[in-house]
């Protein structure tokens, strides 16, 4: 919280109570809904903890199936990552053009996050189908399964990222820049964020390890 | 067309559900009928329904949390009447599938539907109050989260008369839980239903820690939030970081029972044990989650019926976060005796033991606020009074199964379900009960009867000891826990007095429905003029009895832990302060909506209607995508009527 924003809520309050110890009265929206989307974001990666300690303990439960080193393909897992790791790259810009005020330069922006993403989720989604064909689809043995449920429920975070960037960029198209929308891009940045933290860890665990 | 669902899931041969549930049919056509003739569901949809005020929604909870307690309540009694009859040659009235059923229903509903709403209204209605802001951060995901925990509570309902409930008691264990071994619907009308309820209750774990942490009185530093505050600040930093494992977990399983997946079955490298660790990672911080506000609870009641400042109310805080952390360290002593090894044992028992100790600095601080107060023995303070001896026993009968040798001998047995009945009981339900005479007045604008509430608490505490001290001793003798049919009839003359524990409860339960009828005929007699009925200390009595639907006027300015007390030391300034336009957050259907949609994608997920389940799903999205197409939630009260509501007061 600025200076200047705990002066205009109680400009009479004596400066100590503001400085740390969070007495300066309730803080501006922008900051309360920052916040509050911080919050879900890491009751997000718990449950994404949980999904990864199945994995852990599953990855060895092939049930005498096929392994995860026989199966990744780590070149397809690479390009895929690199394409994520753009796609926040690309969000990166977009939001800095948005606080700008820049609608034009935040939708090109917005259009290649949106590729990038979208080619994230070919990817993975040409590679289950290369799974399944095989008979290595998540019902094979427990760790496919985990694979399939880690890795996937990823890819349905990346879907419904997709689509609520579609939803913002028409609040943006219809609305303008105006502070709501821009409140709610920045949090939508923060969620696209986050999926490429994850990725890094589902990268590490699920391709890397094994090879 | 309609899935798995056909007229053989409704159980038209079984006269007790069908009975039951007519009654309750009966009940609640007879309340519909009465809404509409006297044509009250434009106010009750503008006023409730849609509000999305954290003291309305802090009511709904709670309101549902009482009659879901009913619900449990009556499979409670049945249990103990089953018990108490079936032993030896007699087989009582219940078939072995049905008394399963009632065993599991019994505890979700008391977890998930009583004791969370309870606690979770109590939360909503109180911590923007003491915190002395205008309402929560996020104040349509409020109403979201209640009308989501509403949806999981109907649906459990449903699963009474249109199929079954789970067989599995109310952890559900695969491989029982798998479909290898329950086929049918039950274990998916559990799953969906805590599912459902699950996100409305991260949404609420958000929605206070961002509260908290964000949206206090101007002055209100982190040391100078009431205990309820910072107890209601803990159990949703606890929310946020274990419903999602719980959420995980039950996705894990109904990946299994769906599509045919491998996570905890016997064959195909599926862990069980996987199940149970994460369960309980999520179970153990649970019982913080309920008993904390609890803790809350009784701080505030005891400071004030006893006239004194909290004992060290700096110990009292770092107990509740050292609790708050340890409650995570500890989910082992749920299953020493499931083979992880003397070593690992040995760690989650020292732990366990360890969490008694924040716990014990707690009671010593309710014990030394007593100690030179001038008590004043209102129905708060003796559920206050009952709650500290009675969860002292619990805790002692706990630290005595935190002893892995000990939890061997008594592990699954009678034993253990008076210990978990004495803390829960003792600690949240009077909690709750405490919480709802110390704060009714505030809510309603009149006081509860005492002479009732009184009543109510002796029945409760006598029942309670009653109904669980002869399980401690029939858990020493062997008696496992659940069982549908006792062998033993030496057991039976205890298990008859559990069984008239139950009833004397009962009578607790009458008595407080009573005390809700008594004090609304008799309000106008007992009306609350000041706002302050109780002479309390934090700043929910600084503002009229019920607040008005912006809470205060002008925020208040804190000066020091207890700001009311201080204020009232003071004196109130005589000069009326400058009144200025209130914006507030407008009523919006999106909760109510969201949820009954829901409610069918929940029903039809149950049943293998896939259509319906898409469709369920899809509406529910396109009302949250609206919901967030808006702009401007909120609607300014001009300062002049500010001003007059205020001088009405």
């Amino acid at each position: 919280m600025t200076s200047a924003a705990i002066d205009r809520i109680s400009p009479e309050l004596p400066s100590e109570l503001a400085r740390g110890r969070g007495g300066g009265g309730p803080a501006p929206k922008r900051i309360v809904v920052a916040y509050g989307f911080w919050i879900f974001i890491l009751g997000d990666i718990v449950m994404f903890s949980a999904l990864f300690a199945a994995y852990a303990v599953l990855s060895g439960s092939t049930a005498g199936g096929p392994t995860g080193a026989e199966l990744f393909n780590l070149r397809s897992a690479f390009i895929e990552t690199m394409c994520l790791l753009l796609s926040s790259y690309t969000c990166g810009l977009g939001i800095l053009s948005a606080e700008r005020r820049k609608a034009a330069r935040f939708l090109i922006f917005a259009a290649l996050t949106f590729v990038l993403g979208a080619a994230f989720l070919f990817i993975e989604v040409t590679e289950f189908a290369r799974l399944v064909e095989k008979g290595a689809g998540p019902s094979r043995s427990g760790f496919l399964s985990a694979f399939f449920t880690l890795v996937g429920t990823h890819g349905i975070h990346v879907a419904s990222g997709l689509i609520a960037l579609v939803y913002l960029v028409a609040q943006v198209i219809t609305r303008g820049l105006r502070p709501a929308v821009l409140r709610r891009l920045l949090c939508w940045s923060l969620f696209w964020h986050a999926l490429d933290i994850v990725w890094v860890g589902v990268f590490t665990l699920v391709y890397l390890w094994p090879s | 067309m309609l899935g798995r669902l056909t007229w053989a899931a409704i159980p038209f041969n079984e006269p007790l559900p069908i009975i039951s549930v007519a009654v309750v049919g009966i009940v609640i056509l007879t309340v519909l009928v009465t809404i509409t003739v006297k044509g009250w569901w434009p106010y009750l949809w503008r006023e409730w329904l849609t509000s999305v005020d954290h003291k309305r929604i802090g009511v709904m909870y709670v309101v549902l949390g009482l009659v879901m307690l009913l619900r449990g309540f009556s499979d409670a009694i049945m249990m103990r009447t089953q018990q108490a009859i079936a032993v030896g040659s007699a087989q009582g009235y219940l078939p072995p599938d049905h008394y399963d059923q009632i065993f599991s229903a019994h505890g979700v509903i008391m977890i998930f539907f009583v004791a969370m709403p309870l606690v979770i209204g109590l939360m909503n209605f109180a911590v923007p109050l003491q915190l002395g802001v205008r309402d929560v951060a996020f104040p349509v995901l409020n109403s979201v989260s209640f009308w989501l925990t509403a949806s999981g509570a109907l649906l459990i309902n449903a699963s009474l008369v249109i199929g079954n409930f789970a067989r599995t008691g109310w952890w559900n264990y695969p491989p029982l839980s798998e479909l290898a071994f329950s086929p049918d619907v039950g274990v998916d009308y559990y799953l969906w239903s805590v599912q459902i309820s699950g996100v409305g209750t991260l949404l609420t774990g958000i929605n206070f820690v961002t509260t908290i942490l964000k949206l206090r009185a101007p002055g209100m530093t982190y040391f100078r939030m009431p205990v309820f505050c910072w107890t209601a600040l803990a159990t949703n930093l606890l929310i946020v970081a274990a419903f999602p494992i719980l959420t995980a977990t039950f996705m894990m399983l109904l990946l299994d029972r769906y599509l045919g997946m491998h996570f905890f079955t016997n064959d195909a490298g599926g862990s069980q044990m996987m199940y149970v660790n994460l369960f309980w990672a999520w179970g153990h911080p649970e019982v913080y989650i309920l008993v904390l506000p609890a803790f809350g609870i009784f701080s505030e009641v005891v400071a004030t019926f006893c006239g004194k400042a909290l004992f060290s109310y700096r110990s009292m805080v770092w107990a509740t976060l050292a609790i708050c952390i340890l409650s995570f360290m500890v989910w082992l002593h749920h299953f020493f005796t499931m083979g992880a090894g003397a070593n690992v044992n040995a760690f989650f028992g020292i732990m366990s033991s360890i969490i008694a100790v924040p716990t014990g600095v707690k009671v010593f601080n309710w014990l030394f606020t007593m100690f030179r107060g001038r008590i004043v023995f209102k129905t708060p303070m003796l559920f206050a009074v009952g709650f500290i001896i009675t969860f002292v026993i619990g805790g002692l009968t706990g630290v005595l199964l935190a002893v892995p040798p000990v939890d061997f001998v008594v592990h699954n047995s009678a034993f253990l379900v008076a210990h978990f009945h004495n803390v829960i009981i003792g600690g949240v339900v009077f909690g709750a009960l405490a919480g709802i005479n110390y704060w009714f007045p505030k809510a309603f604008g009149f006081t509860l009867d005492e002479r009732l509430g009184k009543a109510s608490f002796w029945c409760w505490l006598v029942g309670f000891y009653l109904a669980f001290t002869p399980l401690y001793v029939l858990g020493l003798m062997g008696m496992t826990r659940r069982l549908e049919h006792i062998a033993d009839p030496s057991w039976q003359p205890l298990l008859l007095v559990a069984e008239a524990g139950a009833v004397v409860i009962f009578g607790g339960i009458l008595c407080q429905i009573a005390q809700l009828y008594v004090s609304i005929r008799t309000r106008e007699q007992r009306l609350d003029l000041t706002g302050d009925p109780w002479n309390g200390r934090t700043l929910e009595w600084s503002t009229a009895s019920p607040p008005p639907a912006y809470n205060f006027a002008v925020l208040p300015r804190v000066e020091s832990i207890d700001a009311f007390w201080q204020m009232k030391r003071k004196g109130r300034p005589q000069a009326e302060p400058a009144y200025e336009a209130i914006e507030i957050p407008r009523s919006s259907p999106a909760g109510f909506v969201t949820a009954f949609f829901a409610v069918v994608m929940g029903f039809a997920l149950i049943w293998q209607i896939w259509w319906l389940a898409i469709l369920g799903f899809l509406a529910a999205a396109i009302v949250v995508l609206i919901a967030g197409w808006s702009i401007e939630r909120e609607h300014e009260i001009p300062a002049a009527e500010v001003a007059q509501m205020e001088r009405a007061r």
